[in-house]
């Protein structure tokens, strides 16, 4: 189910927005409303929907729109026009009550500038969303603590934000929303104030905390690199509009336009990376004379579901699943005959550019062979990641 | 320039005497009477209670707030304001001081308050601002006696009158000068609006409201000392007849004694906004 959906919203900055709604329906662009009437159209008749546990990020240049679209979620910004579904329900109808209950309940939220209330500790800071509903002291200082230690700053609460690193007053922020126990969390340029080493470290946590909370996570950034890592899906915005939505490898692969390609450009890199540079050793690896009930050993203990299988000499023979290898054990079939061969397979120099599709696509990582001989492995997770990390790795060496 | 005769001075006293005050006196009246006992009760409290104690609070007070130094001040002015024979008087300026701060406060914050969260109130408000403060001090004595007649009753409503704009500037820049993304966290987490003004807005806006409540309480002090050209007891009305009877000797002790106590005064609300 869709945890949220937007349909059709736009939001106009100025003294006649339902005029220049007209406009905006007639077809004319944001440039000239602006010129005509002085109006900003912030958000442009914009539809996106959001999946349960889903990382949606949304990705544009500065003047994009999208801080404007990520309070219009919450209604911080009042729409001008359009629908926004929070589990089915129009928040952009609701009365004052309801949404007020709507925002403690189901939406919380982490800036970009932390937005910490500088009179107050950690620990009443964190307990604030849940103070202002009315939970008793004892109640809502243990889930803030709860929350404190999950984002790793035991020992902080009696701290005041001025006290603390930049990025230790961003993992209040978070700390703050995690403590409210929302379904949703709306983080807006979240890591952008944080240096590059501290911003590594909050997305890894983020995708850890993710991994265990399943929250539905509407992530806004400017960075490419940001948005590959995170986002499960990714929207691009220009001048208030979303001009693309997909996966990292469909962005990547298949830009909607100029702007999207000149967006992406970045990710060139992609073009001199090749598959050597991302590729890591298999984890487990069945040797060809080890037979069928090694090989369910071996998957058990290292608790995958499928082993890729070599000869003697490292000649890759082919894809072995936990299915088959029960079976070929039970009716005392030969190994070889059950091994899969339909994987993909790439050479050590393949451009990592090639390979991006691919991963999408396919189930089980790509092999990478060199005279017949098995190299590396190469998964979704790693073209991505080379992405990311290739650049880190230019950075240290150009300083 | 006189091309017509404008008869404001005329409509004026006429509005006041047929109108005005056969209508509203008795508002008026008990008005009074209430600000009577408040005042009386006050001045009764600081007067009947020994000046050694009081002096002691107030040292205490100064050294807990503001330090040794101020502490020290305090007990050689108190002594010397003793020694003088205007111990009386201080308090009685000191009443007619704390009673018209309190008003101002009572009324000034909320109104600052009122014009940060409305755009509208505060539009309206600038103009009567501006004008309560440029207005020489001592216009707000006519009205005041002609509705309250003479003493400390017209004396507490001039000074109210006079020192309220800075508690509702202060107030009003206190609160709008709160982090726009402090305000918006806090209404991203489901706040009403009486919980953003609570536990955000005013406790931010504390240190710049008390530096209008220390701004209030000097503008006070200034005016209670005028207020004795309408009666009000005190030490204006010492320096007064000080100048009346040009006795230059009087005249300093009780301008000495206003000093003394404007410095006192103004280091105590001062440190409590530094503390704020
Ligand atoms: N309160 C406002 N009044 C008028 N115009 C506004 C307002 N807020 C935003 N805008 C305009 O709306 C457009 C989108 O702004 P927005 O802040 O959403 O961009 P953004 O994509 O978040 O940019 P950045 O990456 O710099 O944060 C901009 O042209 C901006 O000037
Ligand atoms: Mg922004």
């Amino acid at each position: 189910m869709n945890k949220i959906e937007v349909t059709d919203l736009t939001k106009i900055f100025g003294s006649h927005p339902k005029q220049g709604l007209k406009s905006l329906k007639n077809g004319e662009q944001k440039a000239d409303i602006l010129k005509k009437t002085g109006m900003t159209v912030g958000v442009n008749q914009t539809s996106f929907s959001v999946q349960a546990g889903e990382i949606f990020v949304i990705m544009g240049l500065s003047g994009s729109g999208k801080s404007t679209l990520i309070r219009l979620v919450n209604r911080l910004i009042e729409p001008t026009d359009g629908e926004i579904l929070i589990d089915g329900e129009d928040i952009t109808k609701m009365d004052k009550n309801t949404l007020i209950e709507t925002r403690r309940k189901k939406l919380a939220m982490v800036f970009q500038q932390f937005g910490l209330l500088p009179h107050r500790t950690v620990l009443t800071n964190v307990a604030y969303g849940l103070e202002i509903q009315g939970v008793d002291k004892a109640e809502r200082e243990k889930k803030a603590l709860k929350s404190i230690e999950d984002v790793g700053l035991k020992g902080y609460e009696a701290s005041y934000p001025n006290q603390l690193s930049g990025g230790m007053q961003q993992r209040v922020g978070l700390a703050r929303a995690l403590a409210n126990d929302s379904d949703i969390l709306l983080m807006d340029e979240a890591f952008s104030a944080l240096d590059p080493l501290i911003r590594k470290e909050m997305q890894d946590e983020l995708l850890d905390l993710q991994n265990k909370l399943g929250k539905t996570i509407l992530f806004i950034t400017h960075d490419l690199d940001e948005a590959l890592k995170l986002g499960d899906r990714i929207a691009i915005m220009k001048d208030g509009e979303i001009v693309q939505v997909g996966t990292a490898e469909e962005i990547l692969e298949n830009p909607a336009n100029e702007y999207v390609s000149n967006f992406v450009k970045d990710v060139d890199r992609s073009k001199v990376l090749e598959a050597s540079h991302v590729m890591k050793k298999p984890g487990v690896l069945l040797s060809y004379k080890d037979g069928p009930r090694m090989a369910v050993r071996k998957m058990e203990e290292a608790g995958v579901s499928s082993i890729f299988v070599v000869d003697k000499e490292n000649n890759f023979k082919g894809l072995l699943t936990i299915d088959d290898a029960i079976k070929a054990y039970k009716e005392n079939i030969p190994m070889e005959d059950v091994l899969l061969d339909t994987v993909h397979f790439a050479s050590p120099t393949t451009p990592l550019n090639d390979l991006i599709g691919i991963a999408a696509e396919t189930k089980y990582p790509i092999v990478v062979v060199e005279d017949g001989k098995l190299k590396g492995i190469i998964s979704r997770v790693s073209i991505l990641s080379g992405l990311v990390l290739g650049k880190e790795k230019d950075e240290v060496v150009s300083s | 320039m006189n091309y017509f005769y404008f008869p404001l001075e005329d409509w004026t006293n006429h509005f006041v005497n047929e109108w005005l005050l056969p209508v509203m006196s008795g508002f008026f009246n008990s008005i009074s009477t209430v600000l009577r006992a408040f005042i009386e009760g006050v001045t009764n409290l600081l007067v009947v209670v020994p000046p050694e104690i009081i002096m002691i609070l107030l040292v205490l007070l100064s050294w807990k707030i503001a330090g040794k130094g101020l502490a020290l001040f305090t007990l050689i002015g108190c002594i010397f304001i003793g020694s003088v024979n205007l111990w009386e008087a201080a308090m009685q300026t000191v009443s007619i001081v704390l009673v018209s701060t309190f008003l101002s406060i009572l009324i000034g914050v909320p109104l600052g308050i009122l014009s940060a969260t409305n755009k509208v109130i505060e539009r309206m408000m600038r103009p009567i601002l501006d004008f309560m403060q440029t207005l020489p001090s001592f216009v707000y004595l006519i009205p005041a006696i002609l509705l309250f007649g003479l003493g400390g009753v017209p004396a507490v409503i001039a000074t109210f009158v006079f020192a309220t704009p800075p508690a509702v500037r202060m107030t009003n820049l206190g609160i709008r000068q709160v982090p726009s993304d402090v305000v918006e966290a806090s209404r991203a987490f489901g706040s009403t609006s009486r919980q953003l003004l609570l536990k955000v807005q005013l406790p931010l806006a504390l240190p710049t409201i008390m530096a209008g409540v220390n701004q209030t309480m000097m503008l006070a002090l200034s005016m209670a000392v005028i207020a004795s050209m309408i009666g009000a007891p005190g030490l204006g009305s010492t320096v007064l007849s000080g100048i009346s009877r040009v006795n230059v000797g009087l005249g300093l002790t009780g301008g000495l004694a206003i000093v003394v106590l404007a410095i006192i005064l103004d280091r105590i609300t001062q440190g409590l906004a530094k503390k704020a």
